[in-house]
């Protein structure tokens, strides 16, 4: 495996990815992302200088509208989703001390 | 007159026709549904009730002549990443195992305005990541032609419910194959539109580059009338594309004369099993024989797209799945120490291992550092995937080769070694990278006893070749036995 995922790199992974991962996962995270960048190395072989980054098939332009609101107030259904809520607002755990 | 075993056009003009009722179809689905579900597992909620009441509703429309169109009154299943207002929509994740939604995808709405009753949503690879539908959080889809093994992903539920009369049509999702590799796997009709083409509003993002919602159904009728009724503009969509040629059906023509059909030969080389190669080639010499221009050619980079596939979904996976937080809706847990924690425990709990494994990925193409190396790569090889695509299309109608290297794998085959999976992706991934418009038929059964998928890539916009061409096809192939069938 030419890719070589230290602990290091899989920690600073899981930060970005707000998972936290056993110490097993973690062993077959560094394993199965080793050797999907080797597979994804092979991109290398193709020379793309010059050659603009498409992120888009067709020539997207943003589309703008009116900040008119549409949609009814659809408040209690959203709050019934809701892990916890209370006095019609979503509940989170203490953010700061 | 076997209800099931009509298609959805047909039965429509049955209903219009007071042959049968709205009624009769959503009751004979429902049995259907009783009887083979606990095989298959096609649903991951079946709304009787609900069915039961929009068949009413449906009914008196039509009697009052408000609602006359092809697909009125007939029962349809969705795609659980699709959703539906007031009906549970899980993504097959746990994350969002008690998740209902407040609005419904425009894809869905388009169907309900048209007539349409549904019945419940299908079960699916967890937020569509996956080649079988076995990444599911509520158990694997079976294959109605032999359970033992996968109806292929990640719109497996779909493809099954179909195969299995479980439902006359159903709605799919496809961002690298979901759609086209199930849809070949049993034995059903499946399309691919152009991007844009479908308003993604509504349907829970995966790769929203990539993402396409299309029709999974019994045949290329189907196909082309469902396409009529979900195409749509769509300003909920910014990537939706205003199309004045959405009348699908005026490409049901049994004519290819002149047509001209490209054989990529790197679509038959090495990997690809000789049974699949052999009915695929059949089918080309079947339009051949009717008049189309056939001949091969060099598509070229056809080994660099699933690389450049799954870093470019991988990393807009990262992106949208970091909505899933548990705040405002889906699974939190227990235990946890503060805002953080809470994320991190909930994620880490609600997410199945192959989505994890994307998310992962995607994280660390994204990164600073390796942002450049990998995922603006990546982006570079699109551009030149989508050149190779442009130049095959001066000089072709229609790309034709098989969807997937092999027929339906056996359950468990393919989760063990998740690259080997991926590879399985080959010959659907560029039609997402491109954009392009691809459809799936059925043109063969291998000596197991399984389908065998057709598959027709066209250029942007150009969906009637390929139904043009399907529909020939269909013509001269004549009926397909369909696995529910008696």
């Amino acid at each position: 495996m030419a890719n070589i995922i230290s602990d290091e790199i899989i920690e600073y992974v899981g930060i970005l990815a707000k998972l936290e991962l056993s110490h097993e996962e973690k062993q077959e995270a560094k394993k199965d992302m080793g050797r999907m960048l080797d597979y994804i190395d092979k991109l290398g072989e193709l020379d793309t200088t010059d050659v603009e980054p498409m992120s888009h098939v067709f020539p997207m332009q943003n589309v703008f509208r009116e900040d008119v609101v549409t949609n009814g107030d659809t408040r209690e259904a959203i709050l019934k989703n809701a892990p916890q809520e209370k006095d019609g607002m979503f509940v989170v755990p203490k953010t700061f001390d | 007159m076997n209800i099931l075993n009509m298609t959805a056009a047909s039965l429509a003009v049955a209903i219009k026709n007071k042959e049968v009722t709205v009624m009769d179809a959503t009751k004979a689905v429902l049995e259907q549904i009783e009887k083979t579900e606990s095989t298959y597992n096609c649903y991951v909620t079946v709304d009787k009730e609900g069915a039961l009441k929009q068949a009413e509703e449906v009914q008196a429309k039509i009697d009052a002549g408000e609602l006359t169109g092809p697909l009125a009154g007939v029962p349809v299943a969705i795609k659980d990443n699709m959703c539906t207002q007031g009906l549970l929509t899980t993504c097959s994740s746990k994350i969002l195992g008690n998740f209902v939604p407040t609005y419904s995808s425009e894809a869905v709405l388009n169907l309900q305005k048209a007539g349409a009753v549904i019945i419940g949503k299908t079960n699916m690879d967890e937020f569509a990541m996956g080649s079988t539908t076995e990444t599911s959080a509520f158990g694997e889809t079976r294959n109605p032609w032999n359970p033992d093994h996968v109806p292929g992903g990640s719109s497996g539920g779909s493809a099954a419910a179909v195969a299995a009369q479980e439902c006359f049509y159903a709605l799919g999702s496809d961002t690298g194959g979901s759609i086209r590799q199930p849809a070949s796997f049993c034995g059903v009709v499946g399309l691919k539109p152009t991007y844009g083409t479908v308003s993604r509003y509504g349907l829970i993002a995966y790769g929203s580059s990539l993402d396409q919602i299309g029709p999974l159904c019994k045949d290329v009728t189907d196909c082309a009338t469902i396409m009529e009724v979900i195409a749509s503009h769509d300003p909920k969509d910014s990537t939706s594309i205003k199309r004045e040629d959405t009348d699908f059906t005026s490409a049901l023509v049994d004519d290819v004369k002149g047509m001209k059909i490209g054989l990529p030969r790197d679509y038959f080389g090495e990997g690809l099993d000789p049974e699949v190669k052999d009915a695929v080639l059949k089918a080309a010499e079947v339009l051949k024989e009717k008049g189309a221009i056939v001949e091969e050619f060099d598509l070229s980079l056809v080994e660099y797209a699933i690389p450049t596939y799954y870093t470019i979904a991988a990393a807009e996976a990262s992106s949208n799945l970091e909505r899933f937080d548990g705040i405002k809706y889906g699974y939190r847990t227990e235990d946890y120490k503060g805002l953080h924690n809470m994320y991190k425990k909930s994620r880490s709990e609600g997410f199945g291992a192959e989505v994890k494994r994307r998310i992962m990925l995607g994280s660390f193409v994204l990164s600073s550092g390796y942002y450049d190396a990998y995922y603006l790569k990546a982006l570079r090889v699109k551009a030149l995937i989508k050149k190779a695509f442009d130049e095959a299309f001066k000089k072709y109608d229609v790309i034709l080769g098989p969807v997937a290297p092999t027929t339906a794998p056996k359950l468990g085959e393919s989760l063990s070694d998740p690259l080997k999976m991926y590879l399985g992706d080959i010959y659907t991934i560029s039609a997402n990278l491109a954009g392009l418009p691809g459809l799936s038929i059925p043109c063969g059964i291998d000596s197991a006893g399984l389908p065998i998928g057709l598959q027709l890539i066209g250029d942007c916009f150009k969906e009637k070749n390929l139904i043009r061409a399907a529909y020939a096809y269909e013509q001269a192939r004549g009926a397909f036995e369909r696995k529910g069938e008696k």
